[in-house]
């Protein structure tokens, strides 16, 4: 394992934010300029911390969109009402204002090119984010091996990267299926969850030996992931990554 | 350097007090690596091996009639999220430990799925860890764990390591799965030791 290369200190960065994108009513992405970035993998993330003026802190962790171009990082965060950080990451945060970063983070949910076999995405909600770093990533690859995006959205307006996702569709290297939960656009009949037939008639098989990236709201994550191992992937190629906050009361 | 985020006041929401950069929460978030295991209690067993090679082994029957313990504790993962107070009944590492002869300094703790973590073995010791297999009162549930995981509480909590299998005893520190991918190696939540180097 490149243990040697992972295990250096991190510290907290100053980054700059110099553009803002509305993705969806609810989601934003923030582009930020760190200066001596040192480089990420396409899945990993990072932590953002607030401070208060009088010294109060709030961190929380964000996923990397972008895949490593050198100069900048995005993030896109989708506003959780009620939270502290979320919302001021999406209604009050301004180009030009700086935003304390510390990463990259975590060596597993990651993809690498030279990592053999398809890959296959799993998305809920802003579950998408690490996984448009690993297409991103993949396109910058060249476009191959052959990997399918599975994203699980409420409605049409939900769909956060929308013009990216088409334009990557449209290039023929990625199957991209959605699968809406509440309201599907016009001539699509399927409205529901994931289950085992929408997997079972969209996804890599077993046999193609895919390596599934499945990430969203923890009982999403939960119940893709067992799904998946009950039609017989192999559960040390299914990552999983749970954004949280919370699982739901059990 | 010590910066200011323009409009940022923070919603300060627990009167408890948390360790660094932690927020409370009612809630038992799960986090893990990949698919939950789902392994039935006839088929689970837990073993020591010490640094010569010595296997000792528990089936769930022997096990779960050895002397077990209620165990009230805060936990503290570090996603960020803790849960205080919450209710566990296990088997203290005491109790299994007190017939194993070892002069080793750390232990890894193996699951089932093929999930490793590394702690010092003083810190599994003295009433500080357990084999927990019940949470609340119920059986643990296979999300959290079930049929039994390590218990460490004063430790971030992906040293609790789900669905445990065993523990192997070891002179050298070697690292575990979050720890080799850059996590800290021995994660003291109110030192905040959440990343290599911290
Ligand atoms: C590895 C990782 C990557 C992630 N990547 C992304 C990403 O790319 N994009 C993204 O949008 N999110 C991502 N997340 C989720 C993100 O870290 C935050 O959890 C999310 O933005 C919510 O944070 P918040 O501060 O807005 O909400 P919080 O303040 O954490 O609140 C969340 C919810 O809990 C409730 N709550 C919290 N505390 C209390 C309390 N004391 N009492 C009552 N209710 C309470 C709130 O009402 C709210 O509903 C990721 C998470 C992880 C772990």
């Amino acid at each position: 394992m490149e243990r040697t290369a992972l295990r250096r200190r991190l510290t907290w960065q100053v980054g700059t934010v110099t553009e803002i994108r509305q993705e969806t009513a609810t989601a934003r992405t923030l582009v930020v300029d760190v200066p001596d970035w040192p480089g990420h993998l396409a899945g990993q993330h990072l932590d953002v911390r607030l401070t208060a003026p009088d010294g109060y802190r709030a961190s929380r962790s964000y996923s990397l969109a972008s895949a490593w171009t050198g100069e900048t990082i995005e993030l896109t965060v989708e506003e959780v009402p009620d939270g502290e950080v979320s919302p001021y990451l999406v209604e009050v945060l301004k180009v030009g204002d700086p935003l304390e970063v510390r990463g990259p983070v975590g060596g597993w949910f990651v993809w690498r090119p030279e990592q053999a076999g398809p890959i296959q995405l799993i998305a809920g909600g802003s579950g998408v984010v690490p996984l448009m770093a690993i297409l991103r990533a993949h396109a910058a690859a060249g476009g191959t091996p052959p990997a399918k995006l599975l994203y699980s959205v409420r409605r049409p307006t939900s769909v956060i990267y929308l013009s990216d996702l088409k334009e990557i569709a449209a290039s023929d290297d990625v199957e991209v299926t959605f699968a809406y939960t509440r309201e599907a656009p016009p001539g699509e009949p399927r409205v529901g969850r994931v289950d085992a037939d929408l997997l079972d008639a969209i996804t890599f098989t077993p046999k193609d030996e895919p390596t599934t990236y499945v990430c969203g709201p923890t009982p999403f994550v939960e119940a893709v992931a067992d799904l998946l191992v009950a039609a017989g992937h192999d559960p040390a190629r299914v990552k999983t990554e749970r954004f949280g906050p919370t699982g739901g009361p059990r | 350097m010590d910066i200011v985020s323009p409009g940022f006041t923070g919603r300060r929401r627990s009167g408890t007090e948390l360790p660094p950069g932690q927020y409370l929460t009612h809630e038992f978030p799960v986090l893990s690596a990949g698919p939950t295991p789902h392994i039935l209690p006839e088929h689970w067993e837990f073993t020591v091996t010490t640094e010569t090679g010595e296997v000792h082994r528990w089936d769930w029957a022997t096990f779960t009639s050895l002397p077990a313990e209620e165990i009230t504790r805060d936990l503290h993962c570090v996603t960020r999220w803790s849960k205080l107070g919450t209710d566990w009944k296990g088997v203290s590492l005491d109790t299994l430990l007190a017939d194993v002869e070892t002069g080793a300094d750390f232990a890894m703790a193996h699951s089932y799925g093929g999930y490793t973590t590394n702690l010092p073995l003083e810190d599994l010791l003295d009433g500080q860890a357990w084999i927990a297999y019940e949470y609340d009162g119920e059986p643990l549930n296979p999300e959290h764990g079930g049929p039994a995981r390590l218990l460490v509480p004063h430790l971030y909590l992906w040293k609790s390591a789900k669905w445990v299998r065993g523990l192997v005893l070891s002179d050298t520190d070697d690292l575990g799965f979050w720890e080799s991918v850059g996590y800290h190696e021995y994660g003291d939540p109110w030192k905040e030791q959440r990343y290599a180097g911290d």
